[in-house]
């Protein structure tokens, strides 16, 4: 699956990054604890929030989080969208809620990493 | 000794917007000098968890990195209230973060157990009423 296959899925708009629909994503994580993100570290993941700040930008950066999309209709702020950009993140947004956008990726073969240890 | 670096990073107090400055200032460090990039992001996560608790349990506080070819070595140092109990610290799930902390995606009691988690050497020091020091290394193989 590429970020254009969960932009569909998922019927979101870029907020950034339609240059890189077509990097490849892996796995997925769902939350809207940064701590629990943190705990979780696979390669060309995608984080699904609703949690809407710019330490979920750093989150990402940190663990190399390919795309963000915000759930609920959230829509990240100005400092928000710039630091995704400088950092290479895919930033979508969509009106799906958490559970639902989940069970969507899931359904089409997207699986989260293993269990925490 | 001379293939040793030295890098030093004030963490600002209060300011949770702008936390997380030191940690990615170094991982962009650590990519340039050729670092393998799954090193660079265990030393991005712990070093990012322990900026985070400086800003939200402390007054901000100092970070040294010294990169050596054979492991990276983080001391992080705050004059914070300390923790009285850090067996009950590095517990899972334990936290003692305000509400306003939780809204903004940190305080699940997870910091301190991803940074053990990620780094191959771990150690804390804490005195009640002078401060903590943490200090983390991650090998390079």
């Amino acid at each position: 699956m590429n970020i254009e296959d969960i932009r569909s899925i998922l019927g979101a708009k870029y907020l950034v990054g339609e240059e890189w629909k077509d990097r490849e994503v892996h796995t997925a994580c769902g939350s809207d604890m940064m701590s629990d993100v943190l705990a979780f570290m696979k390669d060309q993941s995608v984080l699904l929030t609703g949690l809407c700040n710019l330490q979920v930008i750093r989150t990402c950066e940190m663990m190399d989080i390919i795309c963000i999309v915000f759930v609920r209709g959230k829509l990240p702020d100005e400092a928000m969208i710039e630091m995704a950009k400088e950092k290479g993140i895919a930033v979508l947004s969509t009106g799906h809620r958490m559970f639902a956008a989940c069970g969507m990726l899931y359904e089409n073969g997207l699986r989260g990493g293993p269990d925490y240890k | 000794m001379s293939n040793m670096i030295h890098m030093s990073y004030e963490v600002p107090p209060g300011d949770f917007t702008r936390a997380g400055e030191a940690s990615s200032n170094l991982k962009s460090s650590l990519k340039k000098m050729g670092v393998n990039p799954e090193i660079v992001r265990k030393v991005a996560i712990a070093m990012y968890e322990g900026e985070i608790n400086m800003v939200i349990h402390a007054t901000g506080g100092k970070i040294d990195v010294v990169v050596s070819p054979e492991e990276i070595e983080m001391v992080l140092k705050d004059q914070g209230p300390g923790i009285a109990n850090i067996e009950l610290a590095m517990q899972a799930g334990y936290s003692t973060a305000p509400d306003n902390i939780r809204n903004l995606g940190f305080g699940a009691g997870m910091g301190l157990p991803n940074m053990k988690k990620y780094s191959d050497e771990f150690k804390i020091e804490s005195t009640v009423g002078v401060g903590t020091t943490v200090t983390m290394k991650v090998k390079m193989e």
